[in-house]
């Protein structure tokens, strides 16, 4: 089976989605950008091709006419399984990568013991981590380690007085070696299988679909990288596309009535206007200073000691948003602090940030041509209802009613256009095959 | 310009560019000599320049500008430009007059390595920048010396009229001419000023051709960073002299060869072989990253084909000549006439005219952050242009001479957009 594959090296996130040679999504996989952009890339593929193989393996299930009910919960639970057998082959790579450090620097045995003893603990873990009904604060292991990590080598460090600091440095300095290593991407067979036996009831069916989505050969046929990173990417220049087309292309094809996108990213911010096509008329995006984008946010969660995916959710509870005059990230941190030390409230203060972030954006979509019906807001911060409802309300207010399209998908916009090009390149080269 | 490329023809191109780089370099040393040869100087700025005029009187002219930008490309304007901030100027000022500031605290040092006389008279030539006037006030406290203020009235209704000429010329004999007799201890002498005009004349006529080789696919010239080489002697000091005639009739002999050849323009990375992209282009360039900039458009194969920037000296394409049966009256209609004194309709009009007559596939705006005068309207004018026209329009931002404005990740990305926007838009691609 052929695919053609679309890679978003975001500032934040790399995403890719994978394209059927019929155009159909096969799979959509994320994983935080790094330093190294080629693994970034990689991983974020992987991801997409294993999403893609859970396709395929629904498919399977419906071809052995196991009903929808049934179907999904042996999905959800393979899901789980398949991912705790990552959770412990990466954590078994976090070991590895330690214990190199603990030879070979000045770390004492009482350290070495307790880092052994907090790997230990979390490998022992991971099955409630995974277990039914389970939710996790992130889907990146970096985070998902690191903050299970912290919490048990800094129990240690109180009790046995070690520096928490040196075994928090330790952790930072794996963890890149870790992100930064090429993982083993091809054991989707060995994974399910190990994830199949851990079912409580497995059954033939479901192993025979297994087998038969695990015997698919998936065979790339094009891929088109995008992105803050494209120019870095190990493709060649014609499978590199700008973002912004690819963020035309891929709000088209989400919703092919759209008119004008916004797009909010980690450090930038792009409004664009495209056509009946998707082909993009028009666009601004934010200029050398990164003020109002995604990662003002981020900052703020931090200042706040929150995470990033509940500042929005606490923003909706505002009652009286308070007015907030600077975008720029130094300075609403400080007056954030300021606003806070004035006895104002958290909710209140957010909603404040929130509307700016928004005015900025409402300022590049007039300068690119305006909103136009529909409009799409894509990106990471299109996931925040806060910004959403700020979005929402300004554009009603400036411009009259217009439909909002938000996919909850909108992460991958970008990735999906670029996988659209690679595909568009590939029926051209190939247009029998591609009919 | 590269070794590797140096056949015949880029040895031509050679000749015009060498001699143009001789000149300048000679005429600052000139300048750097007057305290040897007594000659005198008068600075004044490129729009509306009375260049000949001031010749008239054997004055030489300085253009602060022109400093600036070379300054800029030499590395200097960061240092300058951090100078002027360090005595209160603000960062949103224009950068011109920072770096321009700058250089004479670091000892007045022109491009060359040399250093440039103080003014013997500030001719202050209000055409279309609120900012000259600011700048010469600052200039005069520095250097105290007179200044001479010719007043031209903008084109707000787009035309030049009886009244507004009467009122330009009525200046230049009562105040200007006055002023520069007392700068020069010389008398004003009409005949030679036709002598001159008729050389301007000749000039133009050969600039106006290169500028409009431009038309032909592929165009022999980037009219935007070529052109700024082009307009050069022209613009600066050189207007009304045996040399501008001479350059000029090489570089048109050069680029009528490249026609011939159906070469493209010589740009930093050699001639440019595959033109994809026929660009209008509004608005200055950005000198401190000069080079970077030009490649990115090398890169992508897109070629400047006109530009509103290389008319800020003069709109010669248009029509207009310096006339030496009407001495006066033609150099006022010039003072009125420059790009940067014209009112908005009549700029989208030109490069309205641009677009269509150079066959362009788009008009990319390089909006520059520290002059107002130049970028307020400008998405205005893009707007209105992409709907006459039905070419899309870009936007960049940079700046004139602030290395800090230029951001060249961003400007490549956006022009890396702008570019395949284009190209999406010629195959009209559907799903």
């Amino acid at each position: 089976m052929k695919y053609c594959v679309g890679i978003d090296l975001g500032s934040t996130t790399t995403k890719a989605v994978v394209l059927g040679e019929d155009g159909r999504v096969l799979g959509r996989g994320i994983t935080n950008s790094r330093s190294n952009y080629e693994i970034a890339c990689g991983v974020a593929v992987s991801e997409a091709l294993i999403s893609a193989r859970f396709g395929l393996l629904e498919e399977a299930l419906e071809r052995e006419h196991v009903d929808a009910d049934r179907r999904h919960a042996q999905l959800e639970g393979l899901e789980r399984g398949f991912r705790e057998q990552q959770y412990r082959g990466d954590l078994g790579e976090l070991r590895r990568v330690m214990e190199g450090y603990l030879a070979a620097g000045d770390y004492g045995a009482e350290e070495r013991k307790a880092v052994d003893e907090t790997l230990a603990v979390m490998l022992e873990e991971s099955a409630r981590l995974y277990g039914e009904g389970s939710s996790r604060k992130s889907d990146f292991f970096r985070d998902l380690a690191g903050s299970r990590y912290l919490d048990l080598v800094g129990a240690f460090a109180r009790e046995r007085g070690l520096s928490y600091d040196k075994l928090v440095g330790l952790y930072d300095k794996a963890i890149l070696d870790v992100e930064n290593t090429e993982a083993d991407q091809g054991s989707f067979a060995a994974r399910i299988r190990a994830a199949l036996t851990v079912l409580p009831e497995p059954d033939a069916a479901l192993t025979r679909a297994i087998e038969r989505a695990t015997a698919v050969e998936l065979a790339k046929a094009g891929s088109v990288g995008t992105g803050y990173g494209r120019a870095t990417l190990p493709f060649a220049k014609e499978e590199i596309r700008s973002e912004i087309l690819c963020h035309g292309l891929g709000a088209h094809a989400m919703f092919p009535g759209t008119r004008t996108v916004l797009d909010i990213g980690g450090q930038d911010t792009k409004a664009i206007q495209v056509d009946e096509n998707g082909i993009v008329t028009s666009f601004q995006m934010n200029d050398r200073c990164a003020a109002g984008c995604g990662r003002y946010l981020g900052y703020i969660a931090d200042e706040m000691n929150m995470g990033l995916h509940e500042l929005g959710p606490m923003a909706c509870e505002s009652k009286r948003p308070v007015k907030i005059n600077s975008t720029c990230t130094v300075f609403a941190g400080a007056e954030l602090r300021e606003r806070l030390s004035l006895g104002e409230k958290r909710e209140d203060i957010l909603a404040g940030l929130h509307r700016a972030i928004i005015l900025r954006a409402m300022s590049l979509l007039a300068r690119s041509g305006g909103v136009h019906d529909e409009f799409t807001f894509t990106g990471g911060v299109a996931k925040n209802p806060a910004a959403t409802g700020a979005l929402a309300t300004l554009i009603e207010e400036n411009y009259g009613r217009r439909t909002l399209n938000i996919s909850p998908d909108s992460i991958y916009t970008g990735a999906l256009g670029a996988a659209m090009f690679a595909r568009r390149e590939w029926s051209r080269k190939e247009p029998v095959g591609a009919a | 310009m590269t070794p590797k490329t140096r056949d015949a023809a880029t040895a031509q191109k050679d000749d015009s560019q060498l001699r143009q780089k001789e000149m300048i370099a000679a005429h600052y040393s000139r300048l750097a000599r007057t305290h040897e040869t007594g000659e005198r100087s008068v600075y004044t700025f490129v729009p509306g320049n009375l260049t000949e005029l001031i010749r008239n009187f054997d004055l030489l002219p300085v253009l602060p500008e022109i400093n600036a930008l070379q300054s800029a490309m030499r590395g200097k304007s960061k240092e300058y430009i951090a100078a002027a901030e360090r005595e209160g100027h603000s960062e949103d000022v224009c950068t011109y007059v920072k770096c321009d500031v700058g250089m004479k605290r670091a000892g007045n040092v022109g491009p060359t390595g040399e250093r440039l006389p103080d003014p013997d008279l500030l001719l202050l030539s209000y055409t279309g920048c609120f900012t000259f006037m600011k700048w010469f006030e600052i200039l005069k406290r520095e250097y105290d010396c007179p200044v001479t203020m010719l007043h031209v009235p903008y084109q707000g209704e787009g035309e030049i009229t009886k009244s507004m000429r009467d009122y330009v010329v009525e200046q230049i004999k009562k105040k200007v001419i006055p002023a520069l007799e007392k700068a020069s201890g010389k008398k004003y002498d009409e005949d030679k000023l036709k002598e001159q005009l008729r050389r301007s004349a000749q000039a133009e006529d050969d600039l106006v051709a290169v500028l409009e080789s431009a038309k032909h696919k592929p165009s022999p010239i980037d009219a935007y960073f070529g052109g700024v080489y082009y307009i050069g002697p022209i613009f600066t000091a050189f207007r009304g002299t045996q040399d501008a005639v001479d350059y000029y009739r090489l570089l048109r002999a050069e680029t009528e060869e490249a026609v011939r050849a159906g070469r493209g323009p010589i740009t930093p990375s050699g001639e440019l072989k595959e033109e994809k992209y026929r660009l209008v282009v509004e608005g200055p360039p950005n000198w401190t990253n000069f080079r970077q900039f030009w490649e990115m458009f090398v890169d992508e194969g897109a070629v400047c084909v006109a530009s509103t920037y290389t008319k800020v000296g003069g709109v010669y394409d248009a029509g207009f000549r310096h006339d030496p049966d009407r001495p006066l009256e033609s150099l006022a209609e010039y003072c009125l006439g420059c790009y940067t004194n014209l009112n908005l309709p009549s700029r989208v009009e030109m490069l309205e005219r641009y677009v269509r007559e150079y066959q362009a596939d788009g008009l990319l705006i390089n909006s520059i952050k520290s002059c107002n005068s130049f970028s307020a309207g400008q998405l205005m004018i893009l707007r209105e242009i992409e709907e006459r026209t039905g070419v899309p329009g870009g936007f960049v931002e940079s700046d004139l001479v602030d290395p800090r404005y230029f951001s060249g990740a961003n400007i490549k990305n956006r022009l890396e957009s702008y570019f395949q926007m284009i190209e999406q838009k010629r195959q009209g691609v559907t799903a």
